[in-house]
């Protein structure tokens, strides 16, 4: 009877196992899957922004470069039609002055979107719940290219108009 | 010896092609009647699954650190470590865990099923069942074929899973990725269809290694050579099987 016995456990751990294993791919795994898993501690500061680019939940927030926290929540606030990125600071960074610059950078070239924050110079520090109202959006690279060949386009017209071609 | 002609080969092959068609839809109408002996299959289950366990998660973890190392090297070239984590998530849930653990249980419970029912085959227990009017189908194929197609995508998630930390071990423990980026990039790419083709894999593979592990068992030479080829035919038929399955369901998914 003590072999039945390993058998039954070894087969239930088994099977256990890889539901357990099933479960975690199914659900926490992809971004639209049930998230489990209790909360970090630190306290949480908002702030707006225009836009986020592809700002992620769970993307760094850095203080010269230095990760501080995370981002802990993306919505779209639809009063003022902007994007409130909440973030979890970690506690051990609870001197950050209230009128901080935070900005939404990227890592790398093609790298993800992270939120830096610039200290500001206000003795008064953020608590939590508070907000950093000084903000600067993502920069879409789209954007930029875009910007950039109208000035480049609009710069050639003007030259053509000016010094006509000499084969002309 | 009777050198072999070319249409020998190609009858032959059609012939073992024919037989295992006919073992599985033979073995299919068996299934039903043995789960009403379940203490059988849960047997199978943990000779297939419980025991690969270790051997698929050690596995597991090293490929899940090579991807990790190698992922790095190559993304770091494109100043894009961020994406490690997409590249072995998916790579892993995709293509790595399903095929190795294929492979791997090709290897370790393809060729214990074999040489099982070979032996059973070539010690006259398999006729003795027939003679006592028990089906030796029901009671020694079928369940072991259940057990190996229900254990193959555990092994694989539990693969995956195991392969994934491994990659956040090498990623983030080591080379230094953010492990917010690691987790919330791979979050945002994966989605439930990736799940879901390393799901349909794994049960593509199993269904196609178990089945030929039992039938190269039940069909064995009653000798002591002949068990010891159709093991071999096992590793080598369920390894090209693997392989060739999963072009044809990656093609489909893609």
């Amino acid at each position: 009877m003590q072999n039945n016995r390993t058998l039954e456990i070894g087969t239930g751990l088994f099977v256990l196992l890889g539901f357990a294993a099933l479960l975690f791919l199914t659900t926490q795994l992809p971004a639209s899957g049930v998230k489990f898993g209790g909360q970090k501690a630190g306290y949480h500061v908002t702030a707006e922004f225009d836009n986020i680019g592809d700002l992620k939940v769970g993307s760094p927030v850095t203080m010269s470069g230095v990760r501080v926290g995370e981002v802990s929540s993306i919505h779209f606030d639809s009063k003022v039609y902007k994007a409130l990125v909440r973030m979890r600071i970690d506690p051990q960074y609870n001197e950050i002055p209230e009128d901080s610059f935070a900005s939404i950078q990227t890592e790398g070239l093609l790298g993800g979107k992270y939120v830096g924050i610039s200290p500001g110079g206000l003795d008064t520090y953020l608590k939590d719940g508070g907000s950093i109202e000084q903000t600067q959006s993502a920069l879409v690279l789209e954007t930029l290219i875009n910007k950039f060949f109208a000035s480049f386009a609009s710069k050639s017209d003007s030259h053509g108009t000016d010094k006509p071609e000499p084969n002309k | 010896m009777t050198r072999l002609r070319p249409d020998t080969y190609v009858l032959g092959g059609l012939r073992r092609l024919g037989s295992v068609s006919i073992f599985l839809v033979q073995l299919l109408i068996q299934c039903v009647p043995a789960l009403a002996r379940p203490g059988l299959l849960v047997a199978q289950v943990y000779n297939a699954g419980a025991r690969s366990l270790i051997i698929i998660m050690l596995s597991g973890l090293f490929v899940g650190m090579v991807l990790g190392l190698q992922g790095y090297d190559l993304l770091r070239r494109f100043g894009s470590e961020e994406a490690l984590g997409i590249a072995a998530a998916l790579g892993l849930l995709r293509e790595l865990a399903p095929v190795i653990t294929a492979l791997l249980f090709a290897g370790r419970a393809g060729t214990a099923l074999t040489s099982e029912i070979g032996l059973m085959r070539a010690t006259d227990q398999l006729t003795a069942m027939e003679i006592m009017a028990v089906d030796p189908l029901r009671y020694v194929a079928a369940p072991r074929f259940l057990g190996g197609l229900i254990a193959m995508p555990l092994l694989t998630a539990i693969f995956s899973v195991i392969g994934l930390y491994g990659a956040q071990l090498v990623g983030v423990q080591m080379m230094g990725v953010d492990r917010g980026v690691f987790w919330s990039q791979t979050q945002g790419a994966v989605d439930l269809h990736d799940v879901n083709e390393g799901l349909v894999k794994s049960l593509a593979f199993g269904l196609a290694c178990s089945l030929i592990a039992v039938h190269e068992g039940y069909h064995a030479e009653p000798t002591a050579e002949g068990v010891a080829l159709a093991t071999t035919r096992t590793v080598v038929a369920s390894s090209v099987m693997t392989l060739l399955l999963d072009y044809v369901l990656t093609a489909v998914f893609l």
